[in-house]
């Protein structure tokens, strides 16, 4: 990401109250991930030391520090997507895109990446859509009511073929 | 144009009730929050829009609208022809699109998914007579699911448009604002918010009056009010709902809370997992500034006051008020002690309120009905209603909104379940997950802050969970662990380290692994953590484990004793056989087995080999004759 754009994000956070949480995300958004010199060059700009940045981009589950696939699913492992299967879903999955848990990133959050960086996978809290329970997210879509059969429909339309 | 007297805020009123009730245009509105979408209602959206287009219907104007609570018949189209009364249509699929659009120009309005049908409805804020007509299809307070509800929060969802001001302001918003700018003193409004008896609906139940005089008595040249919609509970999404679907609410209840308490600056802290409610809530926020109801001379008074949305970035003890500052502020979100409270010293050392998102729902309509109105709903201890979401093992999930001392009962078997399933039902988890259990036979317990204490839960946010016997307690009261592990902040070490150690008993016993004694540690430790932790998040993430030992102990007693899971969830306690008999040799199972741990010749019986099966269960829900079966047997017996 070019220092231009990362300028642009810092503009529009004149408020002091929100402003570390919320450029950081607006990079996110556009990047998929926080690069470390993003991170730099931001706590140069904003005064905030690096240190406190990093502090901040590994305790919140949203940031990832990390190159994302693609596409990012999301599966909502919160109560009622556990009650109705979160766990299986999960593990579908991990098995239908040829990933496993036992990868762990530098953060120690769990985002698995596809090989051929098409999809990264990670289990998410709870997207407040619990009447659809199970429920995943691919990318900014919802998906309700999923079941293990019809995960690989999902996954075609993102361009994923069984191996 | 900005508003500035009573007759502005009147012309527009007008102009929004003929958008939301036009005399002369069909007007058809799509349920458009997240719920109805992830299921498909932005496809109804679309193909709605193609097709008026296609048949030329000029006659016709297509909206959103939020979430009227029945989450699961989602998506929901409300249809308002010209004085009929509205009628909802249910599970709307595009393929229905051509039929609706057919049936609306021949004017015969027989809607095959006709769910139920609005004649009058209360605002609160002011009552809509919306028209008749529609004898064969049943009136909305007949449906079980909403007959005992009563909507305070919740009074304009599902009908008015989200994305409108015009529509907040016809069904009597902004009056409460109005009033308090033109007539009130802060103390008044203090007075009568404290009059309504008005709890917090953050969980805690803390006195709003009283809170918000703390913070006007406080001297400082800036002041804040903060709505915590910073909703993180899994298994409640009451709050989500509220924000998109009625945005306008919680701003007036914040700019009254500010004027009140003199704040100037207001902050919405919201979720990062609900892009749709932050969404709505800048295009609100942008509008109200346009009608001069937000930012400076609010009214045409000398009031100035500002709203900023936050978002969180996923961290669950950011719903706790110290934490929640250290985040604005851009620090990792650590709870701090308390005194100060943050009307002391809160966001950047100044004086600052913060309520939830339904706490502050509630502001308008105190002000419009009054503070004694108020305190005549719900209970004497508890007034008021709260919306709950009742999610899980239940047939009509959805959100419910009811007066405060209503039975669990009636809640989840007479609103969620409409008599099916009725004896299935174990337990409901109330509060997320620093909730505790509760059981089937202690479904006459009110639901309030003080009753749901005495049986060991709280209210929390007001998330229901219910679970049947396919929920198997000790992998439930596992799963909130490894949630409060993840989400702990790490500051305090009972927290921090006493999790953890129950966690790896909870492990250990739901693998068949521990012991009687272990069950004493967990018990102790739970104790421990419980009254040696800092914050909220500590100090009750032990309740799913009291409530289930207390309630399921039998369940820990089989674990323990058989090594059997009576509800066949833990991995470890389970196994699956193919039934001889049974199996057509249809090869599905054996096709999509991760591991390759079945075998069999088409046609013939297969077989299950345990030593390589990793008890993934796809086996299990892949099999269209049920041959799969899943057993956990005690030793020296099946199950």
């Amino acid at each position: 990401m070019d220092a231009k754009t990362i300028d642009e994000i810092i503009e529009k956070y004149k408020n002091p109250s929100g402003m570390v949480l919320g450029i950081l995300e607006e990079i996110q958004n556009i990047n998929k991930y926080l690069s470390k010199d993003a991170l730099i060059y931001v706590s140069k700009k904003i005064n905030v030391p690096f240190s406190q940045l990093y502090s901040v981009a590994t305790f919140y589950s949203f940031f990832n520090l990390n190159p994302v696939g693609e596409h990012i699913i999301s599966v909502c492992t919160g109560t009622a997507c556990h009650v109705k299967g979160a766990a299986e879903i999960l593990k579908s999955l991990e098995y239908l895109l040829g990933i496993t848990k036992e990868e762990s990133t530098e953060d120690s959050k769990f985002f698995l990446t596809t090989h051929d960086g098409c999809f990264s996978l990670n289990a998410a809290r709870c997207f407040g859509c619990c009447s659809m329970a199970p429920v995943i997210k691919v990318d900014d879509k919802m998906y309700g009511y999923v079941t293990i059969q019809n995960l690989p429909k999902i996954l075609k339309e993102y361009g994923w073929s069984k191996k | 144009m900005k508003i500035t007297s009573l007759e502005d805020l009147e012309n527009i009123a007008r102009k929004g009730l003929k958008k939301l009730n036009p005399d002369n245009k069909v007007r058809i509105s799509v349920g458009f929050a997240t719920c109805g979408i992830s299921v498909g209602g932005d496809d109804v959206f679309k193909t709605f829009k193609e097709k008026i287009y296609e048949r030329k219907l000029n006659n016709l104007e297509l909206c959103k609208t939020g979430c009227i609570g029945f989450c699961g018949e989602e998506p929901l189209v409300n249809i308002k022809m010209p004085g009929k009364s509205i009628v909802v249509l249910h599970r709307v699929t595009p393929n229905d699109v051509d039929d609706i659009l057919q049936k609306i120009e021949n004017e015969t309005y027989e809607f095959h998914k006709a769910f139920f049908k609005i004649d009058d409805w209360d605002h609160v804020t002011s009552k809509i007579h919306y028209g008749d007509g529609y004898e064969n299809i049943p009136k909305w307070n007949e449906i079980k699911f909403f007959k005992p509800t009563k909507r305070v929060v919740l009074r304009n969802s599902g009908i008015i448009n989200p994305e409108d001001i015009d529509e907040y302001i016809a069904v009597g918003g902004y009056r409460s604002l109005y009033k308090v700018i033109k007539s009130m003193t802060p103390d008044e409004i203090i007075e009568e918010v404290k009059k309504s008896g008005l709890r917090g609906r953050g969980g805690a139940g803390f006195p709003t009056g009283l809170k918000w005089e703390f913070a006007k008595k406080e001297q400082s040249d800036v002041k804040y009010v903060i709505c915590n919609a910073d909703e993180g509970d899994p298994g409640a999404y009451m709050n989500r709902n509220e924000m998109e679907s009625d945005p306008h609410m919680i701003i007036e209840g914040m700019i009254i809370g500010a004027y009140a308490t003199g704040a100037t600056e207001g902050i919405i802290y919201i979720r990062a997992e609900y892009p749709l409610a932050v969404e709505r809530f800048k295009k609100a926020i942008n509008d109200a500034k346009k009608y001069g109801l937000l930012g400076e001379k609010i009214l045409g008074s000398n009031f100035n006051f500002d709203i900023i949305v936050t978002e969180g970035a996923g961290a669950f003890v950011c719903g706790e008020e110290t934490a929640l500052i250290a985040s604005v502020e851009g620090e990792i979100g650590r709870p701090r002690l308390k005194p100060p409270y943050p009307a002391q010293k809160g966001l950047w050392g100044k004086p600052t309120n913060i309520n939830n998102v339904e706490t502050w729902s509630n502001v308008p309509v105190i002000i419009a009905k009054g503070g004694d109105w108020f305190s005549k709903l719900g209970t004497q201890k508890s007034p008021g209603t709260k919306v709950f979401s009742l999610v899980g093992k239940v047939k009509n999930v959805g959100l419910v909104e009811v007066e405060l001392g209503t039975t669990i009962d009636r809640i989840v078997n007479y609103i969620g379940n409409d008599g099916v399933n009725n004896g299935k039902i174990k337990a409901v988890q109330t509060g997320g997950p620093s909730g505790g259990c509760i059981p089937e036979n202690l479904f006459n317990t009110p639901i309030d802050y003080e009753h749901l204490a005495a049986v060991g839960s709280i209210m929390g946010s007001g998330g229901i969970v219910v679970m049947d016997d396919d929920t198997c307690m000790v992998d439930t009261a596992k799963y909130f662990l490894d949630f409060s592990i993840d989400e702990s902040c790490g500051k305090c070490v009972s927290c921090r380290e006493g999790l953890k150690h129950m966690h790896d008993i909870l492990d250990d016993i739901t693998k068949g692994k521990a012991t009687f004694e272990d069950i004493d540690t967990l018990k102790e430790l739970a104790q421990t953590v419980k009254v040696t932790s800092l914050c909220g998040l500590g100090k009750t993430a032990s309740n799913p484990v009291l409530t289930t030992l207390k309630y399921f102990y039998k369940e820990y007693e089989e674990h323990v004793k058989h090594k059997r899971c009576f509800a066949r969830v833990c991995k470890d306690l389970i196994r699956y056989v193919i039934a001889k008999d049974e199996c057509t040799g249809c090869t599905i199972c054996a096709k999509r087995c991760p591991v390759n741990a079945i075998n069999g010749e088409k046609g013939k019986p297969h077989i299950i080999s345990q030593n390589v099966c990793v008890k993934c269960g796809i086996c299990y829900d892949v099999c269209k004759f049920n041959s799969v079966k899943k057993l956990s047997e005690a030793i020296g017996g099946e199950k």
